[in-house]
């Protein structure tokens, strides 16, 4: 066999290799999901919906956690949203090109990569020890807006990037100022980054478990909390607790729960996509 | 209004500052207990019994062999799929399979343990049978997959990134498509995907809720995969999830393990940053 037939055949080869890694990343991803759904959805009914958790697992239910997931989804996106976009003009509109500027940059960067946990550890001590908060959902909620802080940060400063400068010229040309430049030209134009940015970050706030779990979130609820100074448990903490339990029927539950948690992951993550893509077509420079 | 949006900013800042007080501030009540060369050296890691030892690593293998073993996984197939999305696959398939990856990555990390601990550990106990019901392997392999879209993906950027006349001109003197991607775009693209692994690196050392539900509780100091072990973050939550006296020093070891976490991801992540800044090929 000549050399070029045999790198012919070796591209072929590889070629089909890239195709079976990708087939078997996707196959994973049909097992897992068929998995959970052959073992939960029987499971998931009104009662489960509706019912606290229990020692009998066929008895119990997820309200305590559901509730506690709304509560939590709420308070981290009103601390996290106005502080995020905020910093995000900061960095994109105001601090260009000075010391500071790269300080925060790097200081950005790094937030972005520290732990889960370690922002967990962190909430322990400011939120729930410090300020008095205790285990409740306003302690849990700080944490958790903390953490998702530099996703909306990096999200909105990548909206703001696309607005051409054009447009800030042509304001600026008009006598406006730097602020009413941004409120009424740059913001609208990037709003639809700037929300899909905040979906996706809070997308991943609602699977998050281990700050939540370090911070003094409950394993067993059998209230609905009525307030940001309520203690609570969420979704993956209530999951993480049928988990580690022996019993088949509080595998069913953790299941059944999954399915749940992933619907409004999933749910979120749709209309994250949907906004984008609008607002790609909709936005031509 | 300039003032408004700087303080924002500056929480940014003050998180940092908070976390570093935090951890050091509750790590040196520690280490005036516990000499740090104990921390360090002793192989035993028994805070919550009554034969007290305090040396992080057993913690610290238990994190690094899962984190090894995810890495295994995670690097090759991930480089993999992003060379082929970029350099083979039509544009439609790569339009397709793009997104389908990114819900991998967008799954909460607790189903992923569940899925390791009902499905992938079962599985291998048919293989190898003296499998421990929790294992680093088990919990090593599904991180894996939890972090392979982070690599392929930032990859895949990295490489489509690369001008198309870098590609022209191999394929002008001849190449294949397989020659192509391995001498002139892999390099070319080379700190990118240098930094999509230590990104993904630094994501499996603080991984948590795969590894304390799959990887078990037991801080055993051995390399081998089928055993049980404790990683750093499990720990973390086993402390957290009981009722530990503040104050306490089996209260402060948390803080003392959760610091050796933070340095190892903080070197990481500077690592990652210096490079994408250094190294960044810029065509024009």
């Amino acid at each position: 066999m000549i050399n070029s037939e045999k790198n012919r055949l070796k591209d072929k080869a590889f070629q089909y290799f890239g195709l079976g890694c990708t087939i078997l990343g996707l196959l994973v991803l049909a097992v897992f999901l068929g998995d959970i759904i052959m073992k939960g959805i029987g499971r998931i009914d009104w009662d489960f919906l509706t019912s606290f958790p229990s020692m009998r697992a066929k008895k119990a239910g997820i309200l305590s956690a559901w509730v506690g997931t709304l509560w939590m989804l709420g308070l981290t996106a009103f601390i996290s949203i106005p502080i995020g976009i905020g910093a995000g003009i900061y960095f994109e509109e105001y601090a260009k090109k000075s010391r500071l500027a790269n300080l925060l940059e790097i200081n950005l960067a790094n937030l972005a990569g520290v732990p889960s946990i370690i922002y967990g550890l962190l909430g322990l001590e400011i939120f729930v020890r410090s300020m008095g908060m205790g285990t409740s959902l306003l302690a849990g909620a700080c944490t958790l807006a903390l953490l998702i802080l530099p996703i909306i940060i990096v999200s909105t400063r990548e909206a703001l990037r696309a607005v051409p400068n054009s447009i800030r010229q042509a304001s600026y040309g008009m006598g406006a100022n730097t602020w009413q430049t941004i409120w009424h030209q740059v913001l609208p134009a990037s709003m639809g980054g700037i929300l899909t940015g905040i979906i996706l970050s809070l997308s991943r706030a609602i699977g998050e478990t281990a700050p939540l779990i370090v911070t003094g979130a409950l394993a067993y609820v059998a209230f609905v909390p009525s307030g940001p100074m309520d203690q609570y448990t969420v979704m993956p903490m209530q999951i993480f607790n049928w988990i580690s339990r022996p019993q088949q029927d509080f595998q069913v539950n953790a299941a059944a729960g999954i399915i749940i948690l992933l619907c409004i992951t999933f749910l979120l993550n749709g209309i994250a996509v949907f906004l984008r893509n609008r607002w790609q077509k909709k936005v031509k420079w | 209004m300039k003032r408004v949006l700087m303080i924002c900013a500056i929480i940014t800042v003050l998180t940092t500052v908070g976390i570093v007080y935090v951890l050091f501030s509750e790590s040196y009540t520690f280490f005036q207990t516990v000499p740090l060369s104990d921390f360090l050296t002793d192989t035993e890691w028994t805070p919550l019994f009554t034969d007290k030892h305090y040396g992080i690593l057993p913690l610290l293998t238990g994190t690094l062999l899962t984190t090894a073993i995810a890495m295994c996984i995670a690097v090759p197939m991930g480089i993999t799929i992003a060379i082929y999305l970029s350099e083979y696959a039509p544009k439609r398939v790569r339009s397709i399979v793009k997104p389908l990856l990114e819900i991998l990555a967008s799954i909460p990390t607790v189903v992923y343990g569940f899925f390791a601990l009902t499905v992938v550990t079962p599985f291998l106990q048919q293989i190898i049978p003296d499998l421990s019901g929790f294992n680093a392997l088990s919990a090593g392999l599904v991180m894996g997959i939890m972090i392979m879209p982070m690599v392929s993906s930032l990859s895949e950027d990295a490489l489509y990134a690369v001008p198309k006349s870098l590609r022209e001109g191999a394929y002008g003197m001849g190449s294949t498509r397989l020659q192509t991607s391995f001498r002139v775009i892999l390099p070319a693209a080379s700190s990118g995907i240098i930094v999509s692994v230590i990104l993904a690196f630094a994501r499996a050392v603080g991984e948590t809720m795969i590894v304390a539900v799959a990887a078990g509780q037991q801080p055993i100091l051995t390399g081998d995969p089928r055993s049980s072990v404790e990683t750093i973050t499990t720990y973390i939550v086993q402390v957290s999830s009981g009722d530990v006296q503040h104050g306490s020093l089996e209260y402060n070891t948390i803080f003392a393990a959760g610091i050796t976490l933070f340095i190892f991801t903080f070197i990481l992540n500077s690592v990652s940053f210096y490079i994408k800044k250094r190294f960044q090929e810029k065509y024009d």
